[in-house]
């Protein structure tokens, strides 16, 4: 089962309840964190891996033999990110805007271009006691977070329950994490920029058609009109956590909550025992 | 023409309502959403939209169903396993075109997306360009180009010295748009070990595009040791620490209330981002 943590405004707590959400299960079950927010990978404060295995994630990029080159344009004109141009007698490449789709190298009558990966991140895999971690992070400079995502999503074990943390918004990275998720927990907290972004991931985990609920973390803090919302909508509140400046100095802390305070486990046990009726529902009654 | 770009890598460290205060305390400037994917600044500043505009980016293929002959060429080609049983998925079509290219007998044409809206409002501190991305879109930094250009142009025909920018967390796509040729970012981020993770990671950015920056070290008394660790890394890093602004349950209140901080209380939290302003003034006046 792969179990998502999204949020659409940063900051909210997905970290929190994906890291917490792990650790309160991992007696029980097999347990897979897979952190793809690439762009800012946190995760691993929290829960500490030994990482064991680095591996770097290349997009293939053109490269072109001038040998063979004609200069006949045709890469360039099959190119949709203006990522290969050919002036006169020369072919520039511009790696960092290739999405490495191929067709450049497959379109090239005369065979000129062969594809040569472009590191843009790496992977880094491990063990936290006995959960199976692993996280991506897109390199300082690089755009494209998606196949670094893809990449991370690849190691996904589904004998287990798979914990994604994906990144805040609602775009294509956070897309990219989410989907083929058996349920999409959504984090925020009840202030008017909370549900302002909540309203926009709602619409996107049911563009992807798939279960989901909230957590409403800092409740206290705000007002109530996250909760009227969901009340509305009729998305269920699967978990709330008040505000509390303990909470706050032991996430500053890199201290996950279920070990700092450990009598929220049994939350987030009940929170998975939920997800997992919401999974069910769904096979019998999609 | 100066222009100031609020970061912070990890998202919730308190970009908008700094920015929502700037907005209240600067004179001559415009105002910027880069944030497209979650945008919240219009929460502060209350604009009315003058002028709404279409974001055509970006293509989706389509199957002629009467014409494709299930050759299933282009689904084994595909990087991005977008089409299975001859059927595009538009979530997972980067828009490439390489399967309109390679299809045997011109099944598949490309179609521009409407990928999501952009605006020019008026707001009590004068004008604001922002933008909605669309649910599950993809091109967000084309989008923030294009919403800095807008934003450029309008002060450039007003005649504005400031262009102030909220930009989105993350380090990735629409960052490096956002950021590229900025006179000055601003990262505000909290002494978490998260916040400084990710504080560390958008200054490589920065660096790695020649953009100077200054940190504002926000809700600076939740951890006294991990703010003291901050100011110690940006000494050693030579960058400097503009202000330290304290926890305060004001920025919440004031963002119910749908107004910037500064309008809101005159308390400690409101004279930090006050001083801020005047000091980032002084510095892009320099």
């Amino acid at each position: 089962m792969i179990i998502s943590v999204a949020s659409g405004k940063g900051g909210t707590g997905k970290t929190l309840v994906a890291t917490s959400l792990a650790l309160a299960i991992k007696d029980k079950y097999n347990v897979q964190y897979l952190d793809c927010d690439v762009e800012e990978p946190n995760g691993h404060i929290f829960l500490k891996p030994d990482i064991t295995h680095s591996e770097a994630v290349g997009v293939p990029v053109p490269g072109v033999d001038e040998e063979k080159c004609t200069y006949c344009g045709k890469c360039a004109e099959v190119c949709a990110y203006n990522a290969i141009a050919v002036v006169k007698e020369y072919v520039l490449t511009f790696p960092e805007l290739c999405h490495g789709c191929g067709a450049c190298s497959y379109l090239c009558p005369e065979k000129a271009i062969s594809e040569v990966p472009h590191d843009i991140g790496v992977i880094e895999t491990g063990y936290a006691g006995n959960i199976s971690f692993s996280h991506g992070k897109l390199s300082i400079g690089a755009a494209m977070a998606p196949p670094v995502i893809r990449k991370v999503k690849e190691l996904a074990d589904n004998e287990k329950v798979v914990i994604i943390d994906a990144s805040p918004g609602t775009s294509c990275p956070v897309v990219e994490a989410i989907k083929e998720s058996d349920f999409c927990l959504l984090v925020t907290e009840p202030t008017p920029f909370g549900l302002n972004d909540l309203v926009l991931a709602v619409e996107t985990v049911r563009q992807l058609n798939m279960p989901f609920g909230v957590v409403l973390n800092r409740v206290g803090v705000g007002d109530g009109k996250t909760e009227e919302y969901c009340r509305k909508e009729n998305i269920p509140i699967l978990m709330t956590i008040p505000l509390d400046t303990g909470i706050a100095g032991l996430y500053s802390r890199g201290i996950p909550l279920v070990e700092g305070m450990p009598h929220y486990k049994n939350g987030f046990i009940e929170l998975f025992d939920k997800i997992n009726e919401g999974v069910n529902e769904r096979t019998v009654n999609p | 023409m100066k222009e100031l770009l609020i970061l912070s890598g990890k998202g919730g460290t308190g970009k908008t309502s700094i920015v929502g205060s700037f907005a209240a305390v600067a004179q001559n400037k415009i105002m910027a959403d880069c944030d497209v994917d979650a945008a919240d600044l219009h929460l502060l500043l209350n604009p009315s939209v003058r002028e709404k505009n279409e974001f055509l980016s970006g293509q989706v293929a389509v199957i002629d169903e009467d014409k494709c002959t299930e050759c299933g060429l282009c689904q084994d080609e595909c990087r991005f396993d977008a089409i299975t049983n001859y059927r595009v998925d538009p979530v997972s079509c980067e828009g490439c075109g390489f399967c309109s290219h390679i299809c045997p007998v011109e099944a598949i044409t490309m179609n521009e997306c409407k990928a999501g809206e952009w605006f020019i409002s008026d707001s009590k501190y004068g004008p604001l360009v922002h933008a909605r991305l669309g649910i599950a879109q993809e091109n967000s930094g084309k989008l923030v180009a294009l919403v800095r250009r807008q934003a450029k142009e309008l002060a450039e025909k007003n005649k504005l010295e400031y262009i102030i920018s909220d930009g989105p967390p993350g380090i990735g796509c629409p960052v490096i748009s956002s950021l590229s040729g900025v006179s000055l970012a601003l990262i505000v981020t909290e002494p978490t070990l998260s916040g400084m993770h990710d504080m560390d990671r958008v200054l490589g950015v920065c660096q790695h595009f020649g953009v100077p920056a200054v940190v504002c070290i926000n809700k600076c008394d939740i951890n006294d040791e991990n703010t003291r660790a901050i100011q110690d890394y940006c000494r050693e890093k030579g960058v400097e620490v503009a202000a330290m602004i304290p926890f305060d349950n004001a920025v919440t209140e004031a963002m119910v209330k749908g107004i910037s901080v500064v309008e809101y209380t005159d308390n400690k939290v409101a004279s930090e981002i006050k001083s801020l302003w005047e000091h980032i003034d002084r510095k892009l006046k320099g």
